[in-house]
This record gives structure tokens, sequence and C-alpha cells, in this order.
């Protein structure tokens, strides 16, 4: 045995976890992607004790804590309330491949909503970026019913 | 009525970027023997144990059971409590829990990371939603970058605010830290040329993923009183969960769960005024462009007056409040004990043990955790057992 040779460089071991997961989206989340796939709509669903519009729509107001049911369209622009561009390496775990970089994530607040967004923005440089901007929804034209997909990404309104 | 409730041990591992001397057991057990040798206790002396990290980590599920050859929680009980960022800070509340119940005397709190066995961005973004937010959300860091361009939008910080935040804390756990990662000094300028990872947030901006432990030992009062002369006593807790949907809490300049924490553990531990009746802060500034925006939130500053403060050097060590004197969360990560380290080296100011770090004449420290979907923990601790 290896008495005395505590000094020997300890080994690791490898683990690659390949789980697949499916994600049930319920009745609000698969509603909203129906929207989104057949009918090119943003859907959210409007409270009806203080009447705010939550995109994407869910089962509660997280102020109210009362059941939502009546679901609303609302628009495709909205504003830019934050961002940034990510620039470093990590593993994308919806694929479990290395994650294209540069991308820029968009926090928007559509018109008509109460509730904030996360997508893409399809402008990496940040000097050409500003807070405040007016963004518009690209949609695919073969849409499956992901969010990340149908809507393929946010563009910066131009003719403002 | 809860008991009063004092930490009379603290103790942590030398962190590293990457730990392949020791499993994560070992690691553990480094922890406990300092925070039990520091109390002056033996496992004997513990009754129970909370511990907690981010489980996805190391892919380890029930650590509770899996961490027993180096937790000592042998024929003891035990709870794992994970909350993400803040689990270092939950586990330290839950041990407070513990002891103020009435139920155990003497609590022993672990938290530990080692943050190298794997891709820990990849790791942190399953916590957010699968279906509408996973896609685009880079970790922890994203949602900072962003919340920052708020800021900055909002009251005219610059990045160079931030810088100094990264300045101070880089070069506080340099000058005075032997535990810490990150030992290196470093100047404005250097942050300012360093890499942008995320926009606005640089490299040297940014908190490193760190291996280590941290543990921390709870005790009633009638038990705090008989280990110690001088126990950091828990005078305040706070605990805000905010936010679901992630987008929800960007934009937003500030931080409205810290404001919401940082008001109830004021409100439990007598503080009205707290610029100037707490002695030093260990905050979790997990990027720090955090330690400009969030100075507000907890009441150090006017609404917008992070630059102001920063800018003013009062959070240095000499100043009239000291931020971070351990170098804090960007000098040190494992996230899973990050909140811990916090608790610890407040409680360590104020039973004046922090040594080349400590604040001269601390009595009353503001610890604070920050994780999830921007959700924040407050803890105030000091070595009187109430403020009048």
């Amino acid at each position: 045995m290896e008495q005395g040779k505590e000094d020997l460089k300890p080994l690791s071991v490898a683990y690659i976890a390949d789980m697949t997961y499916k994600y049930h989206a319920g009745h609000y989340y698969s509603r909203f992607l129906r929207e989104l796939r057949d009918n090119r709509l943003i859907a959210g669903v409007k409270c009806p004790k203080c009447g705010k519009v939550y995109v994407p729509p869910r089962i509660v107001c997280r102020d109210c804590f009362v059941r939502m049911e009546e679901f609303v369209p609302v628009s495709q622009e909205g504003t830019l309330l934050a961002f940034t561009v990510t620039n470093f390496h990590y593993i994308d775990t919806t694929t479990g491949e290395p994650k294209k970089i540069p991308f820029t994530t968009a926090f928007i607040k559509l018109d008509g909503a109460d509730s904030n967004i996360v997508h893409r923005l399809d402008e990496t440089d940040e000097k050409k970026i500003k807070a405040g901007m007016r963004l518009r929804a690209v949609f695919s034209n073969n849409r499956t019913g992901d969010y990340f997909h149908d809507i393929d990404h946010f563009s910066i309104v131009k003719d403002m | 009525m809860k008991r009063p409730v004092g930490i009379v041990g603290v103790g942590q591992t030398h962190h590293k970027s990457k730990n392949t001397d020791c499993n994560g057991q070992e690691l553990i057990s480094i922890a406990v023997k300092r925070a039990l040798e520091n109390a002056e206790l033996t496992m004997a002396d513990i009754d129970a144990i909370v511990i907690g990290n981010m489980d996805h980590f190391e892919s380890i599920n029930y650590v509770d059971m899996w961490s027993v050859d180096g937790s000592g929680g042998f024929m003891k009980p035990i709870m794992k409590v994970t909350t993400g960022g803040t689990t270092g800070s939950a586990i330290g509340h839950a041990g407070f829990y513990h002891a103020a119940s009435g139920l155990f005397d003497t609590v022993l709190v672990i938290g530990w990371e080692q943050n190298s066995e794997s891709d820990t961005t990849a790791a942190i973004s399953t916590c957010f939603d699968p279906i509408t937010e996973r896609e685009y959300s880079a970790g922890a860091i994203g949602p900072l970058a962003a919340q920052y361009i708020a800021y900055m939008s909002k009251y005219g910080a610059t990045e160079e605010d931030a810088a100094l935040v990264s300045v101070r804390d880089h070069n506080n756990a340099a000058l005075y830290n032997d535990y810490a990662h990150l030992r290196q000094v470093i100047k404005v300028e250097d942050v300012m040329k360093s890499a942008y990872i995320s926009y606005p947030i640089k490299l040297l901006d940014i908190c490193p993923r760190t291996d280590g432990a941290c543990a921390v030992i709870f005790a009633s009062e009638r038990k705090a009183k008989k280990i110690t002369k001088r126990p950091a006593w828990i005078l305040g807790v706070g605990d805000c969960h905010i936010l679901v949907h992630l987008a929800d809490g960007i934009g937003l300049a500030s931080l409205p769960s810290l404001e919401i924490a940082a008001r109830q553990a004021y409100e439990m531990a007598g503080i009205t005024d707290p610029f100037n009746q707490i002695d030093v802060a260990e905050l979790y500034i997990p990027a720090s462009t955090a330690g400009v925006a969030w100075m507000e939130a907890l009441k150090l500053c006017e609404e917008g007056g992070g630059p102001r403060l920063v800018r003013s050097g009062v959070t240095n060590m000499g100043g009239k409040l000291p931020v971070n004197p351990s170098g804090g969360v960007l000098a040190t990560n494992p996230i899973g004990a990050t909140g811990l380290l916090r608790i610890g080296e407040a409680a360590l100011q104020v039973m004046g043990k922090a040594g080349k770090k400590q604040v001269a004449g601390a009595q009353v420290a503001v610890a604070t955790g920050f994780g999830g979907c921007f959700w924040s923990d407050v803890t105030v601790l000091s070595s009187l057992s109430r403020l009048d």
C-alpha cells in the first residue's frame, strides 16, 4: 500500500450526466405558446382584482394572489428596460452545447403589459443600445410552439 | 417568544479556485474543525446541524446524508437548506431559528461548495424558467449587468463607480484576509482595462468561482455565555424572497427585496439610523456594480446616492463604515458558503476576533445574502445583547 506517499497528486473522477427533461408547460404557458405559434399573438393574462396584465401569462397575480382567467393580447412592440451583451463561455443548459457568444439579452416591457419579458436583441454592439429604446418582436416563419424560436428575436425600431 | 442567540465560533477553509487536494467531505471537515477550535468545543457539544450548498453544482443529492463524514453529523439531527445564492445566509438564519426555538442549545451551521467540479453558469441557469427565461439568462452575471444599466441610466452612476468597489474589496482581501481566494492589489484603471464579460460588467467587476467551506456555531443565551465572554448576538434577521419571474426584477434600478429584508432586520434589532449605528458591514456584493446600486436599499445612503457614498471613501477601511474588510464576495465565492462567510466575518468583527481585518471598536455589524431571483437576507449582529 501507499503509506507515506500522501504527497502524491490526488485524482479526479469524471461524471457525465446526460439527462433529458420534458417540462410540462401547463394551461397558461400552453395557451401563450399556441397563440405565438398559430396566431403570431403575444398573450397576457389580466388580474380581475388589480387589472395588471402579466406576460408570460401565469396562474395568480403576485400581488393579489387571486386566480387570473382573462387572456388579453399585448403589443409586439415595447420598451427596452435593461440589457447585457454576454461574452463569456458557458454550457447552454437547453442543449448541453457551448453557448454561441456574443449575444444580447434584452429585458422588455411590452406595451399593454405590466410585467417584463426576457428575449434576445439582434444587436451585440453595446454602444448602439440604450435603455429606453423601442423594440419590436420578429417572428419565425416556421413556428413550433417554442417561445425562443417562434419569436426569433427583437429588433430596435429604427423609425422613431 | 424567541430566545436570544449568539454566535460562538467561526471556521473557514483557505479558499482557492480549484481545490483538488480534498473531496467535499474533507473540505467540510476542515471548516468544522476550525469552528469547533474557535469556540473551544467538541463535536459532542453540538446538538443539531444545518448544511447547505448549490446541490446541482456538484450533482450530489442528499448532501445532508453524504456530508456526514465531514460534518460530524453521525447520529445527530441534520437539516439541508438550499436557496440558491442566499443559501449561506439562509442556513445562518436556519441555525439561528434552531437555537432561538428553544429546541436546540448548540447548532453547527455549514456552507460549502466545490465550484470547480462543474460549469457553474450552466448550473445556475437552471434556476430560470425553462420555457420563457432560461435560453438567454446567462447565470447570475447577465441579470446583474442588466440591472446596473438601469441604475446608471436612472441616476448617472458610472462604470468607474463600480470599479471603486472592486478596488476596495479586492485590496481588502489582499491586505487583510489570509483565507481569501483572490489576493491581488489592483487599481481603478486595472478594472477599467479588464475585458467586458457581460457589458457593463468587466472581468475584475465580478466574483470568482471558489472552492471552500465555512462553519459557524450558534448557541442559546445560556450556552453562549458559558462558551465565550463575547458572543456575537443575533439582534435581527430579515428574509425576502420576492420574485418568481426574473425579468420582473430587472429594470428596477434598486433591489426591493434587500430593502424589505433590511427593514425587517433593522426593526427587530432596534436600528433606526443604519449609517450611524452600524460599525462594519459584510455585504453579499456579487458584482462591483451592486456595491453602488444596492447601498440605498440598506438605507446607508439616500436614493441614487450609491456613487456619492462609494466615491467619498467612507466604506473603505479606516472610513466611518467599512464595507467588506474580508474582501467579500468579489474575492471569495464558494457559493453555498458565501452568505455564511458574511455572517461569520461580521460575527468575528463584533467578537473582536477579526485579526488583521478588525475594524477597531466594532460593536454592531450587518451581513447580507443575495441570490435566486433577486432575493435577499439581512442579519444584524452585535457584541451588545440589545441596542437601547
